[in-house]
């Protein structure tokens, strides 16, 4: 039993890091333009297919740098003469947007590296067990997500603390008129915050796209969490996208690897449902069947109770 | 005046005139729905047309959130999915007991489905507009999604529901097991909710609702609550998606997951907005356009959901107002006289996209032979010709074709329109 | 003038995070009277008349309208109970024309509420007033016009029809002449003056010719706090206002 508690806590910790390379830069985004980009899951997926493809002539380390900076830039050029153009109409044509544009790069990247999975493999150095635990070895692969997530997160925190850009950013986060008051030139400004986050959910792409699998239905199959996670976290709040990415990733990752269901909590109380009972296929659902529909509910639930999010300021 | 001419249609003695042209394209669309399977007769063509009417419902539908009351939804397919699977249970039950429900009728048990959920939904989804919504509405669809896989008792798990169509009996004694039948039973039921949409938009709801959408708080302060707006607005909306999904069934006899999934909610936002949320018969257009193309390009090509998205994010940044605004719009330009003297540079500046689009088509349609074929250096078919996309050659004059064209409109067609539109005022 | 108390807001305040706005404000209005509200700018007039009417809610205190508490009631709640109001920034629905904005402004008052089984237009009732509200804002010839494209001046009266169109008996009207010339102040006081004969009427107002000529009684508000309340010719003699106000803003 703690054998299966430590390591869903280490894995669910490690899905949930991912989850926040995504959310934070959707975050910012959000909290900075007011834009929820529906396309940034997609980012991540071309992060995954970018370093890949570069890993094949460069190796893993250069493209870890490379894919990100690279979908960076082309983030800039969606917002410099996309978004930018859409934005005059207000954020539903903007949220639309970027709906479109998911489409298109799916069917981009299906038609460039077609529909199988790629085989994106980690790199040799980091292919071995780095410690046991219960018995069982854990690889320093996961290990090194867990530290490039990290170092992201402190990166982030530092550059939002500890600089004048990133006290702007933290100023539009709250209060996104005062920032042009300010002189700063917003339309850049605008380009570069969605660059930097297009850039964060790539670099979580070229890590995830090992820790998965790299295919196209990468970026749909991940966009609507990420979704939730920045709600449930409220939007344009970091440090409630943590919270709440580690929340997912942990509540998921239990009910993953736990076999459980309503009605052994019942019969833990004392309850035996019987099997004849009118909601018995709910009663004896177990956990790894709820596991994909629990992030949802989650959200379904805080949007009743407290639509703010956990740690947002304002409700939108 | 317009005032009296308001006057008279507003009371029960409207003049012929002004029934006539309220009635007209009504009538029009009546008279297209009995000719076109006249002309189309393949039982192909008759199943595309009748998911055009499907569709158009759908959309219709839809509109009543993002084009009536600004509410842009990413999960509307859930009430079409879960009417759907209604009906097709009901459907089911018939086939088991005996019970005697007419099939024109099991359309509305997908409504009443529809406007179950929809309240149940639009209740804890309505209280925000904008984001907020657009984000409940992807996270209830997700989750409905996601329980399609849990609750495998109603929703037939991977394989879905199967149901036969000619077991009920009908009101009218038809045999509804050749298409055509199928067919006009649809159309009924497509042209009563077109004309239900339709006057729904004219009540104190539909006036209220695009008022909501506008200025909410105005709203608010001549006695309406913003959130119950868009919630009854929403129930009705949902109403009628079930409605479809009902449709949907009779057309089909099977159901799946599908029905009530993310790609679904994508087409009939892709379907409204591409053919325009400003008006009224923007959405239908779309619907037919996009269950045409659904059909018809995905035979022709590989790329058709790229030229789908693309399609989209050029409605979105360039054309907002969707294709039949721009429709409506000329036709007003034209009528008003604004074509006159700038008719050239509009035929030169549609020309010239028409070249670039070419340009583009053959490029994509190259790069999908070149990455996608199984044998890259096999001659391929592109429009008249047969090239060979292993050779530079196609691709230099593609891409000549395609910056030619755009060049000509940006550089010289549309500064010279701008001039010719600019005269014209003067 | 009737005796009966039409607005009352007893020890209302209203704090932005430490900013104290409101601070403690008391404040009796009658029926059927002229009331106007001055105040330097940023005194917290806006914020009074959000508070009154909804908008905002009041950190504490009391706001009763014919003695029924409304404070933390939505907008459409004290709306429907007969309390109405026109904004600073001209707040139309712009899309739709003078007639579609009246009719919205009638839909509610003429016990319509949310039904989706009638056409607005077959509305008697509904077309009617609208009509008669037209003919008294001047507006008739502006008839089928989006609100959009009006006249500032014009855009400001179709703001006062919209806000008496539900036949209120308390009108919140802020700074109805802010931005116009004299000629078109003076009009619009006339129209004001016309078509609120027998309602109560609360204004917030700069132009002080508008002030005295409207008002029966006059309210100044300085930093959140009431300093006086009392008729014209006593504000007028009142000597913490013009210390406070007049004195240095009339010049």
């Amino acid at each position: 039993m703690l054998e299966v508690i430590a390591f869903s806590l280490l894995n669910g910790l490690l899905y949930g890091m991912l989850l926040f390379m995504l959310s934070s830069g959707l975050t910012l985004i959000f909290g900075m333009m007011g834009v929820l980009n529906f396309a940034h899951a997609s980012f991540y997926m071309l992060g995954a297919y970018f370093a890949y493809t570069m890993g094949l002539y460069t190796g893993f380390w250069v493209a870890l740098f490379l894919a990100p900076v690279l979908v960076a830039l082309l983030g800039a050029m969606v917002e410099r003469y996309g978004l930018r153009r859409v934005h005059q109409h207000g954020h539903v044509p903007e949220l639309l947007f970027t709906f479109g544009l998911a489409y298109v790069i799916e069917e981009l990247v299906r038609l460039f590296w077609g529909n199988i999975p790629m085989n994106y493999r980690m790199p040799e150095a980091l292919n071995f067990p780095l410690f046991t635990l219960f018995g069982t070895s854990y690889p320093a692969f996961r290990v090194f997500m867990l530290v490039v997530a990290v170092v992201m997160f402190v990166g982030l925190y530092l550059l939002l603390k500890k600089t004048r850009a990133g006290l702007i950013i933290q100023g539009s986060l709250s209060r996104p008129d005062i920032v042009s008051a300010l002189g700063h030139n917003v339309p850049q400004a605008f380009m570069w915050v969605f660059a930097f986050g297009t850039g964060l959910a790539a670099l979580g792409g070229v890590i995830g796209g090992i820790h998965f699998v790299t295919e196209p239905g990468m970026a749909f199959m991940m966009g609507p969490i990420v979704f939730v996670v920045v709600v449930l976290g409220g939007l344009g709040s970091i440090q409630g996208a943590l919270i709440a990415s580690i929340l997912i990733g942990v509540l998921q990752t239990f009910a993953l690897s736990v076999d459980w269901s309503l009605a052994a909590l019942g019969a833990y109380f004392g309850y035996a449902v019987p099997p004849d009972h009118f909601f018995a296929t709910l009663w004896y659902m177990d956990s790894t069947r709820l596991a994909p529909i629990l992030p949802y509910i989650l959200l379904v639930l805080m949007l009743i109770f407290r639509p703010r999010g956990l740690m947002g300021k304002r409700e939108t | 005046m317009n005032t009296t001419q308001e006057r008279v249609a507003a009371g029960p003695n409207a003049s012929a005139a002004v029934w006539a042209q309220r009635l007209w394209p009504w009538v029009l669309g009546a008279g297209v729905v009995v000719v076109m399977p006249v002309i189309f007769t393949s039982s192909y063509a008759i199943t595309l047309m009748s998911h055009m009417g499907v569709m158009i419902v759908f959309a219709l539908s839809y509109n009543m959130l993002l084009g009536n009351t600004g509410l842009l939804s990413f999960g509307h397919a859930v009430y079409f999915g879960l009417g759907a699977y209604t009906a097709m249970h009901v459907l089911r039950y018939i086939q088991a007991t005996g019970f005697g429900l007419p099939i024109e009728l099991i359309p509305l048990v997908g409504a009443l489905a529809g406007l179950f959920f929809g309240i149940i939904f639009g209740s804890v989804s309505t209280r925000r507009a904008g984001v907020v919504f657009a984000m409940i509405s992807l996270g209830i669809g997700e989750m409905v999604h996601a329980s399609a896989h849990i609750f495998t008792g109603f929703f037939g798990g991977e394989a879905g529901l199967f149901g036969n169509r000619t077991v009920p009996s009908s009101l009218f004694g038809v045999d509804y097991g050749p298409g055509i039948a199928v067919y006009y039973l649809v159309m009924v039921w497509t042209l009563l909710a077109a004309v239900a949409m339709y006057l729904l938009r004219q009540t104190p709801l539909g006036w209220m609702a695009n008022a909501v959408r506008d200025n909410p708080e105005r709203a608010q302060f001549v006695g309406y609550s913003p959130q119950m707006v868009r919630f009854f607005q929403f129930a009705l909306a949902a109403t009628f998606a079930g409605l479809a999904g009902g449709l949907y069934v009779l057309v089909d006899e099977i159901v799946t997951d599908e029905t009530v999934g993310m790609i679904q909610s994508g087409t009939v936002l892709l379907s409204a907005y591409i053919g325009g949320i400003g008006s009224f018969f923007g959405p239908v257009l779309g619907a037919i356009l996009v269950v045409f193309l659904e059909g018809e390009l995905s035979d022709i090509t590989d790329a058709w959901l790229l030229y789908f998205g693309l399609l989209f994010v050029l409605v979105v940044m360039f054309a907002p107002q969707g294709i039949f605004g721009v429709l409506t719009q000329q036709f007003f330009a034209w009528r008003a006289g604004s074509w006159r003297g700038s008719l050239g540079p509009r035929l030169y500046g549609v020309a010239s996209l028409v070249v670039a689009a070419i340009g583009v088509v053959a490029v994509i349609e190259m790069a999908y032979h070149y990455f996608r074929h199984w044998n890259p250096a096999e001659p391929m078919a592109l429009f008249i010709f047969e090239v060979t996309v292993t050779g530079p050659m196609p691709w230099a004059v593609a891409l000549t074709v395609a910056v030619a064209g755009l060049a000509a409109y940006v550089g010289h067609a549309r500064p010279m329109l701008r001039r010719a539109m600019g005269g014209g005022g003067r | 003038m009737s005796a009966r108390t039409a607005l009352a807001l007893k020890g209302v305040t209203k704090n932005f995070g430490r900013a104290e706005i409101i601070r403690g404000v008391d404040l009796e209005i009658r029926e059927n009277e002229r009331h106007v509200v001055i105040g330097p700018n940023g005194a917290g007039k806006s914020t009074l008349f959000h508070l009154i009417s909804g908008r905002l809610q009041a950190s504490s205190g009391s706001i009763q309208l014919f003695g029924r508490e409304i404070d933390g009631l939505p907008p459409h709640r004290i709306n429907r109970m007969g309390l109405s109001r026109s904004f600073q920034v001209t707040n139309l629905f712009q899309n739709m024309t003078v007639m579609e904005n009246l009719r919205c402004a009638l839909l509610w008052s003429q016990g319509h509420k949310y039904a989706f089984w009638k056409r607005v237009t077959s509305q008697q009732g509904v077309t009617q007033r609208a009509e008669e509200l037209l003919e008294r804002l001047h507006l008739s010839e502006k008839r089928d016009v989006p609100a959009s494209l009006l006249s500032y001046a014009e855009q400001r009266a179709l703001e006062i029809g919209a806000t008496i169109a539900s036949g209120a008996q308390v009108l919140l009207l802020d700074e109805p002449t802010a931005g116009m010339s004299r000629t078109e102040a003076d009009d619009m006081v006339e129209l004001i003056r016309e078509i609120t004969t027998d309602c109560t009427l609360v204004l917030v107002e700069h132009d002080l010719g508008v002030v005295f000529n409207l008002a029966d009684r006059i309210s100044v508000l300085v930093y959140g706090e009431i300093i006086a309340s009392d008729t014209p010719e006593a504000v007028r003699a009142n000597a913490a206002v013009q210390e406070a106000y007049l004195g240095t803003e009339a010049h």
